[in-house]
């Protein structure tokens, strides 16, 4: 007996089962995909593409159809997801940084060559 | 919200972009969620700055190594019938976790079905699925540890590799572990008849939307950590 109605806020959120079995079954095929690519031992550029094809992929079905996303008011969708952006400036600044680091390492911390003059760090 | 409250905001509410600074600019509440739901958002975005904040500092030490990083697939692999076979147990693992972000979807329909007992079973795998990829995690942690593997060094590789491994699985762990005992205990009060009265089984999805958080964040760890 259903004495009290639901809340009108329910109203959204229920789909059909078959939405969420789909999008499962999708997953299940995604990460297939994602371990045959280290299977099959791909490399370099070609290895790092599929890789994050597959991972953005994953995460774009489960944010959207298992987190609701795709459903909610768009204000909620702008206040989570615009955020986030900002880490690929974080990113991008601490590859550059990083990539410093490395070269630094590799110019005063390795031994030098026979025939060069030995680098004094200053 | 009350359903008077609701139904206003309901009512004759614009979609899309004027949708979204009528919601922004609304005097008393600015989203049309449940406080719960809302508040829960907030939550696993800060999660998400964290879990961002490792995973750009493992790509930063990663890159300025100049020994080369131990190699995922050799790492990770397990001796099965004689045969090495690369990133066996993680893909084992993720494929617990996703089946059990399905189970935990499968859940928060027929709770707004307002089918208790399918809810609180489809649950409690959710929850068992999640305690069994803590399990499979620890045991992983075990085989490195006894090979060698520590925060400061090992025989595998650059020296970071196990502080980077350690801290991202972890807290990732962590979180599996908390959403378990978390899970639990929402699945206990569905199935105790404790949101009967009111109607309102929100929370079962509030509950799910930190579990499928936690397999996101997974999604990226198998992307970074074992695969790149």
């Amino acid at each position: 007996m259903h004495a009290i109605q639901p809340a009108a806020h329910d109203s959204g959120q229920q789909h059909p089962l078959g939405v969420y079995l789909k999008i499962w079954l999708l997953l299940f095929v995604l990460s297939a995909c994602s371990y045959l690519v280290d299977y099959f031992q791909l490399q370099s550029y070609l290895r790092w593409s599929l890789v994050l094809i597959f991972m953005l992929l994953k995460a774009g079905l489960i944010i959207a159809v298992f987190m609701h996303m795709r459903w909610e008011r768009l204000a909620l969708i702008y206040t989570i997801l615009i955020p986030p952006l900002c880490l690929l400036v974080l990113i991008g600044i601490m590859f550059s940084e990083s990539d410093y680091t490395h070269m630094h390492r590799q110019q005063y911390f390795t031994a030098p060559l026979h025939n060069e003059a030995p680098v004094h760090p200053r | 919200m009350t359903e008077i409250e609701s139904q206003r905001i309901h009512a004759a509410v614009p979609e899309g972009w004027r949708g979204a600074t009528h919601d922004w600019s609304a005097d008393k509440q600015a989203y049309a969620v449940p406080w719960g739901k809302a508040m829960m958002w907030f939550f696993l975005l800060s999660d998400t700055f964290v879990f961002s904040c490792f995973l750009t500092s493992y790509m930063t030490v990663r890159s300025s190594t100049l020994t080369a990083w131990p190699n995922p697939s050799e790492v990770f692999a397990l001796t099965i019938a004689g045969h090495s076979i690369p990133l066996v147990l993680i893909a084992i693992m993720t494929f617990v976790l996703i089946s059990s972000s399905g189970t935990m979807a499968l859940a928060v329909n027929y709770a707004y079905r307002r089918d208790r007992r399918r809810t609180v079973q489809l649950m409690a795998a959710t929850a068992l699925l999640g305690a069994c990829f803590v399990g499979m995690q620890a045991f992983e942690w075990t085989k490195l540890i006894l090979e060698g593997v520590r925060p400061w060094s090992n025989p595998f590789g650059a020296a970071q590799f196990g502080a980077t491994f350690f801290m991202i699985t972890g807290f990732h762990g962590l979180h599996v572990s908390a959403g378990v005992i978390y899970l639990a205990i929402v699945a206990a009060k569905v199935g105790r008849g404790r949101y009967e009265q009111s109607g309102d089984y929100s929370i079962v999805e509030i509950a799910g939307l930190y579990w499928h958080f936690v397999d996101l964040v997974w999604v990226f760890i198998f992307a970074f950590f074992y695969l790149w």
